[in-house]
């Protein structure tokens, strides 16, 4: 707990992450032609990637993306399997360090109808081919929105990320992708803690209110300094010559 | 008691910061360099004969008083930035001078002996047109000041409105200028245009109406009013002056220039300058006509008829002066290529005056002159002698006398372009080879300087000679470039002059002595004025080769690219001398869209420039075989980014082996709902010295150190105050992977950030609670680091954990930048530069999202400073004492050879130069440190060794013979 502590914003921070972020589970090895889920009214996009030996991008689709539209906006990923071509594919590119790269097409996902949800353009992303296969095809992909609703970007990172040159025999390991998703609204970030401050320093004060040595009068408090000036100042007083008091007559 | 502690802890901390100023410190290890702005409108202080002063009303909003002999300033008024506090005109009467400013919202009057405010009057809201001093009877008392819709008529002894009056039709005319010719009327002249010209006269006294004359003419394109009110235009449409009298309203007489046997240089606009030397009386009947760009005619309007006193070919300048009854016209004529001459000509009779005669000397790297102001005055033998101020393109101020030949040059303006964001100036390390490139540069200075030595007057080379690299790189080479791109409309009286762009360039070098007694502060070694320079130029500072590669001269290359066309130039030069180099820019005839500098070298030592052109192919500079075969090595790990604001579009792009490129990854902000304002990397030559922050419980907290991390802030486009936000994303540079997207609502810009290490600050206005707001935003790995020996973009899967706190600020700002030191191990400090003037050193510390809010044992430990919203500004931050900097646009940190040390340099108006210490000076023994005492001591322990080894020794023979 102690170890927490100094961890407070980071905890709200990441809470906050994690409320924001929808994180869904997707079915992997669906056609895309497959039948959907009935109550999942949305609409779907393609998710397009490619993997060239020359790096010149061919996009193909992968699967379609199921956005669900509204204020907290959801996503379901169906993917197609990797044919046994482009498994050999995605394997030479590897060996040549190529790309792979993936697109979505630029959606609003706050709009009603289908044709304002398009968009022209494309947002793209990438990750070392021999990344994507070394870590057996699963993949973390990250939709980023703005405040209101546009898709801004994409991000894919596999896991592992890093390319050992460690051989991948097994052809079953590259068939299906493994797919994390998530859709990543932005953040508030935090203002100044003012209330906060505030009732603190009210509690500070009350405190000190409660406390009785200083809820004491000034007198009370001081009663002994004031009573020995006093007696000074009579002393003083009296010890002064009576020849000034003369001159003051005068 | 844990109270006590904490406030034992912060004022301790508060004392580390503490860093005083000694009086006999002052400018020891800093200076201050104050300038005007480019001159808008000047007047020599005339009603003192013996008076040195000339007034200077600038761009800048400066109002100001300069020393004609030494160019210094005697004072200086810095109005508000902007159109608020612009200056729309100067008048001068005697010891007053009345300026009106902010688009005629403020009239003032000030005392230019001592720059005192006499007094200042709000006016009637209305745009500005012209102003005019009303004089009577050889008396001046009034001001009058015509706006769109009214004219009114001011005191100048208190500036009480006397009277106002509505403009007749205002709504259809144009009312452009006011004129008096002291006979106690005010003209106020308008124009319909392509239409009619329309007068209204008004009395002094009541201000009635006496009579409105509308009549049919032409456009009113540039007039002037010569001689008993006779207002004269001259149309370059049909070539010909059109004469009315103000008095007489009849109809424009039109004098054809060919009957007159003159003839107007094909595609100029003739133009008029006429004089008014007492605006009590009417102006002077002789002015000068203009018909072409170095072309002009003086003449007299006598009787109605037009009599040529002399005809001026070639003359660049001409300007009237007058003094008592005198009043004289001095033309400027070109002599050859870097000199010309100055001559006075009488205004009556057109005849040359003797001895008269002045060299003007130009700088070949300089501009060429713009404006020319004249001072005459009668010597004791009843002889007219004169003072000139000339102007020049590169916005320096030459002063040059007629008796006593000296010459002052004084900068006017400094302004550097930072418009664009781009980095304008670089401060270039002098590295230990200095030291060889000095002897060399002493040996062929002494060459030189035997060479000609009659004329070594010249003050910028002989600090040449004083390069010298000190012990600990506190000496700095300075490059800036300074430009100020506009074109501006001048309203002295009846010419409208468009000053077309101009960008100086120069260099500067500051010798920071350690032990500086005379310490050459911040004088310009050299400047190079580069003409032809498109007026909305961006420009970029690069550093190619530094001084460490002796015998290769270092060398600079100026980007300048014209914003609109995209088309760029490259100027190569050696940042020490200012001289062009000898290497040949490639010529790009493509639109460059970014350009790159790369660690790479070639075999001389240059870094490598990439530029991208708009079809995304790459070329290098310097592209010899050597590059080309490194490039192609590299390729693959040369990643870039293009930012484009309209479309909110940012992109990554790969290097191809064959210099073409690819795009990698795309990300798209929609421009209608939020505009990106600023990218903001790393600095490259940043240095971070721990990796990681020990926590109270002894366990390390990993920082994210990116060097491809980019903080983009977005201002939204709707700026309800309610609605409006910022945004602020966090992306690498070579994924394109989004780390980090937040949003601060109820926030609008300007924002000012500072990226760096693994934190990234901002600053912005809180719409809903009206006050300057600081984020800062930390990024850390975590307890564990993912892969610590070599850092990947490609290979880095966890996102960063993100920290974010807020806090108060009780001031706005102007600037912000973050120190630097040279291995980083110094605790940051960020430097603020205030609209105040002031530059406050905030230390990092209060900036830190791990402040807590509760105290513990553990806070205690790691030296956190408790949460508190409001951030202090304490008097004793301010690294510039009272040496406030006007209109700070920038702050530029370097790194200096001592690792406690950061040099600062503080821009705008002024420029301003420090040293700071942010965790004081710990790698520097104190001036007063005892050498003797402590040698000494070391001394004597050693020898005491020596001697109780040797007694040890015998001691222990003696005890083994026993």
């Amino acid at each position: 707990m102690a170890r927490l502590l100094p961890f407070n914003i980071a905890v709200v921070s990441t809470v906050f992450l994690f409320v924001c972020t929808k994180s869904v589970c997707c079915n992997n090895g669906r056609r895309v032609g497959d039948a959907l889920d009935t109550e999942f009214s949305g609409f779907s996009v393609p998710l397009e990637h490619s993997f060239e030996v020359d790096d010149v991008a061919k996009f193909r689709v992968r699967g379609a993306l199921l956005l669900k539209a509204g204020r907290e906006p959801s996503v379901l990923l169906n993917q197609n399997q990797l044919s046994e071509e482009d498994r050999t594919k995605l394997k030479e590119v590897a060996a040549v360090d190529g790309l792979y790269r993936i697109q979505v097409p630029r959606v609003f996902l706050l709009a009603d109808r289908q044709t304002e949800r398009q968009m022209e353009g494309y947002l793209t992303a990438f990750v070392r081919a021999c990344a994507m296969v070394e870590s057996h095809l699963s993949d973390s992909i990250t939709l980023h929105t703005d405040v209101s609703g546009y898709l801004i970007g994409v991000s894919i990172v596999t896991l592992p990320g890093a390319c050992r040159g460690t051989e991948v025999e097994d052809e079953v390991d590259l068939e299906v992708f493994n797919t994390t998703l998530h859709v990543m609204p932005p953040v508030n970030a935090t203002g100044p803690g003012t209330a906060w401050f505030i009732e603190r320093m009210e509690q500070e004060s009350e405190k000190k209110s409660k406390n009785p040595q200083e809820q004491k009068s000034f007198f009370a408090k001081y009663w002994y300094l004031i009573l020995g000036g006093a007696i000074f100042l009579m002393a003083s007083n009296s010890a002064q010559p009576p020849a000034g008091g003369g001159r003051e007559q005068s | 008691m844990e109270k006590l502690i904490v406030l034992c802890l912060k004022f301790i901390i508060l004392c580390g910061t503490v860093d005083a100023v000694f009086e006999d410190q002052v400018g020891k290890f800093d200076w201050r360099q104050q300038y005007v702005g480019k001159v808008r409108f000047s007047h020599f202080d005339t009603h003192m004969q013996s008076s040195k002063k000339v007034l200077l009303a600038t761009e800048n909003n400066v109002f100001a008083a300069i020393n004609t002999r030494t160019g210094e300033l005697f004072w200086r008024h810095v109005d508000k930035a902007g159109q608020e506090g612009s200056i729309d005109a100067f008048l001068q009467h005697g010891q007053d001078a009345v300026l009106v400013v902010g688009d005629g919202r403020v009239l003032r009057s000030w005392d230019i002996n001592i720059g005192g405010l006499n007094w200042e009057i709000v006016l009637d809201s209305g745009s500005f047109q012209s102003a005019c001093l009303v004089g009577q009877q050889d008396n001046v008392k009034h001001v009058a000041v015509l706006k769109k819709t009214a004219i009114s008529l001011h005191y100048l002894s208190n500036g009480h409105q006397k009277w106002i009056e509505n403009l007749p039709e205002s709504d259809t005319v144009d009312y452009q200028v006011v004129y008096s010719g002291g006979n106690g009327e005010v003209y106020a002249l308008g124009v319909v245009p392509h239409s009619h010209i329309t007068i209204v006269v008004y009395s002094v006294e009541d201000g009635e109406i006496s009579v409105e004359a509308p009549w049919l003419s032409d456009i009113q394109a540039s007039c002037a009013v010569v001689d008993q009110g006779i207002l004269t235009c001259v149309d370059s449409a049909t070539v010909s002056l059109y004469m009315l009298d103000l008095h007489v309203q009849s109809q424009m007489t039109q004098i054809p220039l060919q009957s007159l046997g003159f003839e107007a240089a094909p595609g100029f606009h003739p133009a008029l300058v006429s004089t008014q030397p007492n605006p009590a009386r009417p102006p002077l009947s002789e002015f000068f006509l203009q018909l072409g760009p170095e072309h002009y005619l003086l003449l007299q309007l006598n009787n109605g008829q037009i009599v040529t006193l002399r005809d001026f070919k070639p003359a660049m300048l001409v300007s009237f002066a007058t003094t008592g009854e005198k009043t004289v016209a001095a033309v400027m004529s070109p002599k050859n290529k870097t000199a010309s001459t100055l001559n006075l000509f009488s205004a009556e009779t057109g005849r040359r005056l003797l001895d008269t005669t002045l060299i003007f000397n130009m700088d070949p790297y300089g501009g060429k002159p713009e404006k020319l102001h004249v001072q005459a005055f009668l010597k004791k033998d009843d002889s007219v002698g004169y003072r000139v101020m000339v102007q020049t393109e590169d916005h320096t101020l030459t002063f040059i006398q007629q008796p006593v030949l000296n010459r002052v040059h004084y900068n006017t303006a400094f302004i550097l372009p930072l418009r664009d964001g781009l980095f304008s100036m670089v401060l270039k390390r002098l590295s230990s080879q200095f030291i060889l490139l000095q002897a060399w540069v002493a040996h062929l200075w002494k060459l030189f300087y035997d060479a000609r030595q009659p004329r070594s007057q010249v003050k910028n080379d002989v600090t040449i000679e004083n390069l010298s690299r000190d012990e600990f790189n506190l000496q700095k080479m300075m490059v800036m470039v300074t430009a100020s791109g506009k074109a501006v409309t001048l309203h002295n009286d009846k010419l409208s002059t468009s000053v077309l762009s101009e960008t100086q360039f120069s260099l500067c070098f500051f010798s920071v002595k350690l032990f500086g007694i005379d310490s050459k502060t911040g004088s310009i070694l050299w400047r190079h004025y580069l003409d032809d320079i498109p007026s909305n130029a961006a420009f970029k500072l690069i550093v190619q080769r530094t001084t460490a590669h002796f015998p290769h001269p270092p060398q600079c290359t100026l980007l300048i690219k014209d914003k609109d066309t995209g088309l760029a130039t490259l100027h190569v030069f050696n940042p020490i001398f200012g001289k062009k180099s000898h290497v040949t820019p490639p010529t790009m005839t493509q639109p460059i869209l970014q350009s790159i500098i790369l660690p790479l070298m070639d075999q001389d030592y240059a870094k490598v420039l990439l530029l991208v052109d708009d079809q995304y192919k790459v070329s290098a500079f310097p592209s010899t075989k050597n590059v080309l075969q490194q490039l192609q090595d590299m390729a693959s790990s040369i990643y870039f980014f293009l930012v484009d604001s309209d479309q909110g579009r940012l992109s990554g792009y790969r290097l191809r082996t064959d210099l073409s490129t690819e795009l990698i990854w795309e990300v798209v902000v929609p421009t209608e709902v939020q505009r990106i304002v600023s990218v903001k990397g790393k600095r490259p030559n940043e240095h971070v010295h721990s990796q990681g922050r020990v926590m109270g419980d002894r366990s390390v907290l990993y920082k994210y150190l990116n060097p491809n991390l980019l903080a983009v802030v977005t201002e939204s486009t709707d700026l309800h105050q309610e609605r409006s936000f910022i945004g602020i994303t966090l992306i690498d540079g070579v994924t394109g992977r989004i780390f980090h997207n937040a949003v601060q609502r109820k926030a609008r810009g300007p924002v000012h950030v500072v990226h760096s290490e693994n934190w990234v600050v901002y600053e912005y206005w809180n719409t809903k609670s009206r006050r300057n707001e600081f984020s800062v935003i930390e990024l850390y790995e975590g307890m564990e680091l993912y892969n610590s020996t070599v850092f990947s973009s490609l290979d880095r899967p966890h996102a960063p954990q993100v920290l974010q706190q807020s806090y108060i600020f009780p001031s706005s700002i102007s600037a912000m930048e973050a120190t630097l030191t040279e291995k980083g191990i110094t605790s940051r400090h960020l430097l603020i530069g205030l609209p105040s003037g002031g530059i406050l050193s905030l230390p990092k510390m209060f900036l830190d999202p791990r402040r807590p809010e509760i105290v513990s044992e553990q806070i205690r430990e790691e030296n956190l400073i408790l949460y508190a919203p409001e951030l202090p500004i304490r008097t004793e931050w301010f690294i510039n004492y009272n040496q406030s900097v006007s209109g700070v646009r920038g702050i530029y940190t370097a790194p200096s050879g001592l690792e406690s040390t950061c040099l600062v340099v503080a821009y705008g108006l002024d420029i301003y130069q420090t040293r700071v210490y942010p965790s004081k000076q710990f790698d520097v023994l104190k001036d007063d440190y005892d050498y003797m005492l402590i040698s000494s001591v070391l001394f004597a322990l050693f020898f005491a060794t020596m001697i109780s080894k040797r007694l040890a020794e015998v001691k222990l023979l003696n005890r083994a013979w026993r």
